[in-house]
């Protein structure tokens, strides 16, 4: 176990051979994005770097001079050391030159015979270095284990006795070669690797092993899930056979554990070479893999679907509905203009058939979002095609066919819609007239709309807690102007109980909290149809009257603690011994741009699937029997959608992050120019919970992980703001030109995850400028799932609920002017895809949440903000235990 | 060839023998010493280069030929003062930190005449004393140019000197040195480690072509620069340690830059990883408003006595802005004291970038 706790990741990105991308860059001369892969190599937990740049136009000594250089500049580079790479000792030789620390070479043999052997051991030892040795000699490359283990041996006792070279300087790489190529004698590669690995692990002290492991999986070049499979098997098998260290791809590397079965199984046929036809069945299986990743919408029909193209053109448009394929629709869609007198028939007729049969596909759950969002990218480029037709005829009809008027709008203060759009296509493939008023939009601009457009509902819709309030006053304000239309409620932030207890009150004529998207089109028929309506608000209102009871018990039976005794239940920490890291730099740093290609390993596919109403576990949720292959489907699009926009560099991610030194006061934070703590910057104002807990536990506020003043420590906070929203607006706003609205909910979710996923990135980079982080060894998968030191609660979010502590900590960090994020009165971020929050270090920081607080909280808090009691109501309001007086 | 007697094999047993009985005491600061002459121009260029092109002031190494009086009289004092071994006033006696003062043409010359001023210094010191050993290093210094870092911020791929360069002025220098005779090769103030190799590469490949007999300790001696805890070129101490570990120094240590006490985190981490002696001697003190030093004699005695009571020096000595006062002091304070045994390094890979990885 301890071999494995100490194994080596060499990073191969920065090595020509094996990086298309570096290859491209070193070849275009773009320095920048070499030291760029190097970084995200060190960054993504590489140990060492494997340097490479043997290409036959490329001068191959005075680049890796050049290149060494511009990393010896660049201190988050150079901190790892390097491994040269080169099959010419002369660039070995000149690379050797160029470092400081202590490198390893890559590589010397026998090849050449002793004397050149032993001639370059030698000055590999002069120049103090430590040598990676291949299993080759004047015969050529060692294949079998015998070969290798008799190679490594001779040249061992070479070394260490005729020129004293310490055996712990030395490196053998006994040949990775590649299986699975049909050639039988091949089968065995992996085998003999292991096998001369342990011989040499065993026979010659101090010696390493090493390899790269890339070259084992090299027949299935362009199956990258078949290729990081096998390598993650091999690395399996191969630590525990001793390999010390490999050359791999820092960014990809699997666990063995959560390889699917039956892919796992049939790699483990391929290396451990268990039956005879195991590569066969491999191809099989990585054909099918590489299928069904390929998915359908780029418009290449697979064999069986040709089949469909030979129907009628009728049944061609509704079967192009159902399944979402875009690639004919608009040739079908003219064909189809020939049969039918008015274009009008041709929406009425097979279109809106097909839309009928997705909406009962999707009602009883047969059908999933992605899906339906598909279809309806379908049907917009087909009605894109007959648009100017039946403006041409002047057909009223157009309009009068719809079966309703739905105004939507994220309200005032609120930047998120990808909710909302969802429900707005979905609305729109069941044949109701959308208007979509876009993002924060004031309450008088959609209550104009919607009676100008005689809108038969309006929907709202919010994602921050701020919106809550703003919801209500929409709905006050249709009082007030004598709306009678249902008022719809949907967002992340919403709920029935908060519909039921703030808006329904606040609007008689009906208010109906949605759920999701998959529930809009119920509801919405039911609102308009005449025998339907009455009886379904009367049903709404009922419920609504027992949440607002049960609410109201609620309050009567609560358990707040009075804020004195919640404190004196604070989590205490021995403050002279919590290791309180002093931070590398204080103040801000900024990173303008990040490189997507840097921030996309980290990306949680989790709430991607979420976003599109499919719940699971990912990647559990690629392999589900119910959801799974549309998931797969998902994926693929995204996965596509997301090169492309790193590609073309799409989006601009920016970000800022900053370290201050610090003390708790209280239950708030002040934040110090300086250690002398003589000016103070800024202060962070916390809630603490309030509820009556369990002996054994406390009640949390997070000032609680920060040392206080009085402890006689300084203690330091962080800060960040990063966005990868600068050009998500643009892409969706291109999609959407084009119909698809498919494209443009994907572009934004991508948006989110990036800004997520940069989160992640600098908040592990924060941790390594605290130092602790440098100790991590963090897999992708670890990063996702937090389990490091440290939080990074963000403002508006359970464990510091008041948003308002975003415009705090954004002067910090002057994040609008550094980043180009701005906060909109609601405190909410523009652009959408953005994330902020603070960085705490104390080794037992957590989050939770607050929870219900009482008022006597709010009146300190207040006071402590500088705020009226009222204002700090209004902006907690869904955390108070109370109902706040007016 | 050799000018010293005894024969060269002997001192250098008598030079280890010295280690491995007790804490060893080196000199202290060469440069403030020469500024207590008040030396002019005149002194400086002496008889031989008073028509030289070029002001001659400040080029100290140059005194050991034009007022070697001054220098074997201050090796005299330190030997007085308890030093068992002192550096030549070699410092910048190379090819490129001579050209400067275009005096390149005479680096071997100075190198010689510096070993001479020593040895004369060390010979009077032991026939005052019957049975006292005195020994001479070899100062080989940082040079005024690096290979880690561009002095232009502008273009960070530059490099204003090549390896080749350095090592053919650093072997120029090694060989004038070891054909003077110095009992050790000392190569001090390390601020960019990638220098200090291709000086051990050097010293290396000299003393391979002179053969085993020839061959002569090598010390080794890093700068941290400030509180931060590593050289100017960025290394943490192990990391340094590391990257010399394959030349087999005699010794590592560090010296200048910080005074003594702010030197003790990365002394304690030395002596706690190198597989070979350690050595100590820093300045006294950060430098004050007037570029003097204000640590006095007993500030420095009380650090390095501390520092060898903790069981972490071998060889203890001052930098900027001792004395022979201060050297008195050390001295005192660490005889009798135990010098630090070297343990037996775990067999382990070890490499480095700007930071340690060790894989045991």
């Amino acid at each position: 176990m301890s071999t494995a706790a100490q194994f080596l990741v060499i990073g191969e990105r920065t090595n020509i051979t094996g990086s298309p991308r570096f290859a491209k860059a070193l070849k275009a001369g773009d320095w920048e994005a070499c030291l760029a892969i190097a970084r995200q190599q060190v960054e993504s937990g590489a140990n060492v770097i494997d340097i490479n740049v043997d290409e036959a136009l490329i001068d191959g000594e005075s680049t890796m001079v050049r290149f060494l250089n511009l990393i010896a500049a660049e201190p988050e580079i150079a901190r790892v050391p390097v491994m040269l790479d080169s099959s010419k000792w002369s660039v070995l030789e000149r690379g050797l030159q160029c470092l400081q620390g202590k490198g390893i070479v890559n590589s010397i043999s026998l090849k050449d015979g002793e004397a050149e052997f032993l001639r370059r051991a030698r000055l590999v030892r002069r120049y103090g270095a430590a040598v990676v040795v291949m299993a080759f000699d004047e015969q050529g490359q060692a294949a079998t284990r015998d070969e290798k283990v008799r190679i490594c041996t001779r040249a061992y006792h070479l070394l260490t006795e005729a020129i004293g070279f310490p055996a712990e300087d030395i490196i053998f790489d006994p040949n990775i070669l590649t299986v699975a190529t049909g050639i039988e004698e091949h089968n065995g590669y992996a085998v003999d690797f292991f096998e001369a690995t342990q011989a040499i692990k065993a026979t010659l002290p101090g010696a390493r092993v090493s390899g790269g492991v890339s070259n084992v999986s090299f027949s299935f070049r362009g199956n990258n899930p078949v290729r990081e499979a096998m390598h993650t098997v091999f690395l399996y098998y191969a630590v525990q056979a001793g390999l010390d260290m490999a050359i791999v791809n820092a960014g990809m590397l699997g666990v063995y554990e959560e390889i699917p079965v039956e892919l796992r199984d049939r790699v483990e046929d391929v290396i451990l070479n268990r039956r005879p036809d195991a590569t066969e069945r491999l191809v099989a299986l990585a054909d099918q893999l590489k299928q069904s990743s390929t998915g359908d919408s780029a418009g290449k029909p697979a064999p069986e679907a040709e089949e469909w193209r030979r129907a009628p053109v009728a049944e061609r448009l509704r079967h192009a509905l159902v399944k979402g394929i875009d690639a004919f629709i608009e040739a079908d869609t003219e064909e189809a203009r020939a049969l039918y007198p008015r274009p009008l028939d041709i929406i009425e007729g097979p279109l809106m058939d097909g839309m009928r049969v997705v909406g009962d596909l999707f009602g009883a759950g047969k059908m999933f979002l992605p899906q339906v969002v598909k279809s309806a990218r379908v049907m917009k480029k087909s009605v894109a095609v007959l648009t100017p037709y039946m403006e041409a005829e002047k057909a009223a009809a157009g309009q009068a066919s719809a079966k309703g008027r739905i105004v939507l709008a994220t309200v005032k203060g609120d930047v998120h819609d990808i909710g909302k759009n969802i429900v707005g296509v979905v609305l729109a493939c069941n044949n109701y007239e959308v208007t979509d008023l876009g993002v924060m939009v004031p309450a008088e601009r959609i209550l104009a709309v919607a009676r100008e457009s005689k809108a038969d509902v309006i929907g709202l819709s919010g994602l921050i807690t701020p919106s809550l309030d703003e919801m209500v006053h929409v709905a006050r304000e249709m009082t007030r102007q004598g709306f009678g239309v249902p008022l719809l409620i949907g967002g992340a932030t919403t709920s029935a109980a908060h519909t039921a207890v703030k808006i329904a009150p606040a609007y008689a004529p009906g208010v109906v909290h949605v759920l999701d998207a998959s529930r809009v089109v119920n509801v919405v028929s039911a609102l308009l149809s005449p025998e339907q309506r009455a009886p379904y608000l009367a049903e709404v209102a009922g419920k609504q009257g027992q949440l607002r009871t049960e609410f109201e018990g609620r309050q009567g039976k609560r358990a707040a603690l009075p804020l004195a005794v919640a404190r004196a239940r604070a989590a205490a920490s021995r403050w002279a011994e919590v290791d309180i890291p002093r931070p590398e730099f204080l103040g801000t740093k900024a990173f303008d741009p990040v490189p997507l290609a840097e921030i996309t390993p980290l990306i949680d596919w989790g709430p991607f699937f979420s976003a599109w109403e499919l719940h699971g576990r990912y990647p559990d949720i690629l392999q589900d029997p119910v959801v799974g292959s549309e998931a797969t489907r998902l994926h693929a699009d995204a996965l596509r959608l997301l090169e492309r926009i790193v590609r073309e560099q799409r989006f601009t991610a920016r970000a800022v992050i900053g370290f201050w030194p610090a003390n708790a006061v209280g239950d708030s934070v002040e934040v110090y120019a300086d250690e002398t703590r003589s000016a103070t910057l800024g202060r962070f104002h916390f809630l603490r919970q309030q509820l009556e807990k369990p002996a054994a536990q406390a009640n949390h506020c997070l000032a609680d992980y920060v040392a206080p003043r009085d402890s006689g420590r300084l203690d330091y906070v962080g800060g960040f703001a990063v966005t990868a929203g600068h050009g998500v607006e643009a892409l969706a706003a291109e999609f959407r030109a084009a119909h698809d609205d498919y494209g443009a909910i994907l572009a934004q979710a991508l948006g989110d995850r990036l800004a997520e996923a940069l989160a992640e990135l600098m908040h592990q980079r924060a941790r390594q400028a605290c130092g602790f982080g440098r100790e991590e060894k963090l897999s992708v998968e670890d990063l996702i799932r937090e389990r490091y030191r440290g939080i990074r609660p963000a403002p508006g979010y359970p464990a510091c609920p008041d948003h308002t502590e975003k415009r705090t900590l954004f002067q910090l960090l002057d994040a609008p002017a550094v980043t180009g994020i701005t906060l909109t009165e609601s405190c909410a971020m523009h652009p959408a895809s953005s994330v902020s929050g603070l960085y705490l270090n104390h080794p037992d920081s957590k989050y939770f949440a607050v929870g219900k607080v009482a008022r006597d909280q709010i009146e300190d808090y207040a006071a402590r903000k500088g705020l009226a009691v009222a204002e700090a109501e209004k902006w907690l309001g869904p955390y108070l235990d109370y109902t706040p007086a007016g | 060839m050799p000018v010293s007697t005894p024969s060269a094999p002997a001192r250098d047993d008598a030079f280890r023998r010295l280690f491995s009985g007790r804490i060893v005491v080196l000199d202290g600061a060469m440069g403030s010493m020469i500024q207590g002459h008040g030396l002019e121009e005149a002194d400086f260029r002496g008889e031989r280069f008073a028509g030289h092109p070029q002001d001659l002031k400040g080029n100290n190494d140059l005194l050991s030929l034009t007022r070697p009086d001054v220098i074997e009289g201050i090796h005299r004092a330190y030997f007085d003062a308890g030093a068992d071994l002192v550096e030549t006033n070699t410092f910048s006696s190379t090819s490129i930190a001579m050209a400067d003062y275009r005096c390149e043409p005479w680096v071997r010359e100075i190198n010689l005449a510096a070993v001479a001023c020593a040895r004369r210094a060390a010979e009077a010191a032991e026939r005052a004393t019957p049975g006292r050993r005195c020994f001479v290093a070899g100062a080989i210094g940082p040079l005024n140019r690096t290979l880690s870092m561009s002095p232009d911020v502008n273009r960070p791929e530059y490099r204003a000197v090549t390896w080749d360069q350095v090592v053919t002025a650093y072997t120029e220098q090694i060989e004038a040195l070891l054909d003077g005779g110095v009992d050790a090769l000392l190569v001090e103030t390390i601020f960019d480690t990638l220098n200090a190799k291709a000086a051990l590469y050097a010293i290396a490949e000299v003393q391979e072509r002179r053969g085993a007999a020839a061959r002569v300790p090598v010390l080794v001696s890093v700068t941290i620069t400030d509180a931060s805890g590593r050289t100017l070129s960025g290394q943490t101490i192990s990391a340094f340690y590391h990257s010399v570990a394959h030349a087999q120094p005699f010794s590592v240590g560090i010296n200048c830059a910080l005074g003594g006490e702010a030197m003790r985190p990365y002394v304690e981490e030395l002596s706690r990883i190198a597989g070979c002696y350690v050595s100590c001697y820093p300045n006294a003190g950060l430098p004050n408003a007037f570029g003097g030093y204000d640590e006095t004699p007993e500030d420095m005695a009380k650090v390095l006595g501390d520092f060898a009571r903790q069981g972490w020096v071998n060889l203890v000595g001052g930098c900027c802005g001792s004395t022979p006062a201060h050297i008195a002091a050390i001295a005192a304070a660490v005889r009798g004291v135990a010098p630090r045994p070297v343990p037996s390094a775990r067999r382990a890979l070890r490499l480095s970038g700007l930071e340690p990885l060790v894989v045991t």
